[in-house]
């Protein structure tokens, strides 16, 4: 298996400044929006850009919340996917909230569709965006494009996108995996 | 993909500890779901679910279907005292005749030990165990497990006492059988006469005295005197039962230390507990039921997640 660097340390945090001054921008003091990171690999961007928001904007108030998909898939006795779940943790309402859904890797757009389909269990929100750390674009099955997007990358279906964070693998990196 | 080792849930004797482990894990996630505003979620939308229940029952039955309808399965009610089974079909032919109707998964209570396993070997639906006669009655093993591993955080060395009448009772064998697979230590305490003979070969120890047995354990779980499948008499009195093997707070109070009181219901007030222990800070009854629905939600999902309709077409 072959591994090309996509990313580095220092271009993921150009790109999670860039992100988060996005965000500031659209939702101005986060009154009325929320962060929901998805389970699993998206609450570790997730982390990172409430951080920044909270330490560099003085956002302290800001509501952050964690969402599993795993029982809202549409492939559940369909190939061997994981069944186990994560944990889900939003202990408020998004009834009427700007949600932005956050994710690592945007592919198919089908772990998005079942992220909406979650989220209604928690109130109808206002109004959803997502954000992305890696766009795999011309690979998408569904009709969903990400409002806020770290980079574009052209992968081929047998290669895969990997991201590594400090929180996890010891190191902020983006992989491009070939068979 | 980690999955369950069994595709039907016959009893606990079946399950690896690994199998046991991934439904609490399971359960916990689906535990968050039920405290939802909105507590539903489509997994088994595909799936058509049978309750098959030959025996009276409310709790089970209602905990199991409310599992069903949280996971948007179809249910399909059936009960014996309003059934072709009074008119002389057998149990092969009824269960086969619903499932012509395309049922996917069986949830079975059976007054006969053993008519779960048989069941699985002659039709193809997963099937679930919901109290098989005095043999095994799984998914109350697991919320009782599962409600100690969350009063507890483990269950691994915790030491449990099992109260009442163990001879005639499923949920003392499928909770030995938990128990001692997820490393706790077990005593089985009540009349001797409702104490089988070589229990101990299942790995637990036998203690006639109440006080004794409560000053040992970390949590007590009390049985129901099943007069309803007693033959002949098994104690004097019920005065004298409760005067032996009845727990009531100032029993409690005598202990040297705070235990957990569980109760698989439904409770016969003022017989094995009295309302103020069953009512009272040290017992987790209510637990118990609300951990129901979550554990059956998980194992259906986990089961569910083996029944592949698509894969042909």
């Amino acid at each position: 298996m072959s591994q090309k660097l996509l990313l580095n340390a220092k271009e993921i945090n150009i790109i999670l400044q860039r992100l988060a001054c996005q965000l500031v921008e659209n939702h101005h003091h986060f009154e009325n929006s929320v962060l929901i990171g998805i389970q699993p690999r998206g609450s570790f961007l997730a982390d990172r850009l409430y951080r920044i928001l909270k330490e560099e904007y003085q956002l302290e108030t800001i509501l952050y919340g964690k969402l599993d998909i795993t029982f809202y898939r549409d492939d559940f006795r369909r190939g061997d996917k994981m069944l186990k779940a994560n944990e889900t943790d939003i202990n408020f309402v998004v009834e009427n909230k700007n949600v932005v859904l956050i994710d690592d890797v945007l592919y198919t757009g089908r772990s998005i569709r079942s992220a909406l389909t979650a989220l209604q269990s928690f109130g109808r929100p206002s109004k959803i965006e997502l954000l992305t750390l890696i766009d795999r674009r011309f690979s998408r099955d569904l009709p969903i494009q990400p409002d806020y997007n770290g980079r574009k990358v052209d992968a081929i279906n047998d290669e895969h996108v990997k991201v590594c964070w400090e929180a996890n693998e010891d190191e902020d990196a983006v992989y491009l995996l070939k068979n | 993909m980690k999955e369950l080792s069994v595709s039907n849930l016959l009893g606990i004797k079946y399950l690896k500890e690994e199998d046991l482990h991934l439904i609490f894990e399971t359960a916990d996630q689906f535990k968050e779901v039920i405290n939802r505003p909105i507590k539903k979620v489509p997994s088994l939308r595909d799936i058509t679910i049978a309750n098959l229940f030959f025996e009276n029952s409310t709790r089970t039955r209602l905990s199991f279907e409310l599992a069903e309808k949280r996971l948007s399965a179809d249910v399909v009610n059936f009960s014996a005292s309003s059934s072709s089974v009074s008119k002389g079909e057998t149990l092969v032919d009824t269960v086969n005749n619903i499932l012509a109707m395309k049922v996917d998964m069986v949830v079975m209570r059976h007054p006969h030990p053993g008519a779960g396993v048989f069941l699985s070997k002659h039709v193809n639906a997963s099937i679930i165990n919901a109290g098989d006669g005095a043999h095994e009655h799984p998914t109350q093993a697991l919320l009782d497990a599962f409600s100690i591993r969350e009063k507890y955080g483990e269950i691994d060395g915790k030491k449990i006492v099992i109260v009442g009448d163990i001879l005639h009772s499923r949920v003392a064998l499928s909770n030995i059988f938990t128990l001692i697979k997820l490393g706790a230590e077990v005593k089985v305490c009540g009349p001797n006469s409702l104490i089988p003979k070589h229990i101990e070969s299942l790995g637990v120890k036998v203690e006639p005295n109440l006080v004794k047995a409560l000053e040992w354990c970390d949590i007590a779980n009390m049985l129901r005197v099943q007069n309803e499948r007693m033959d002949y008499t098994y104690f004097p009195s019920t005065r004298e039962y409760v005067q032996q093997y009845g727990v009531d707070k100032t029993l409690l109070e005598t202990l040297s230390k705070p235990i957990t009181i569980m109760h698989p219901g439904p409770i016969n007030r003022g017989v094995e507990i009295t309302s103020d222990v069953a009512d009272s800070e040290h017992s987790i009854i209510l637990n118990q039921v609300e951990n129901g629905v979550a554990i059956r939600m998980a194992v259906m999902y986990l089961l569910a997640s083996k029944i592949k309709n698509y894969e042909s077409s």
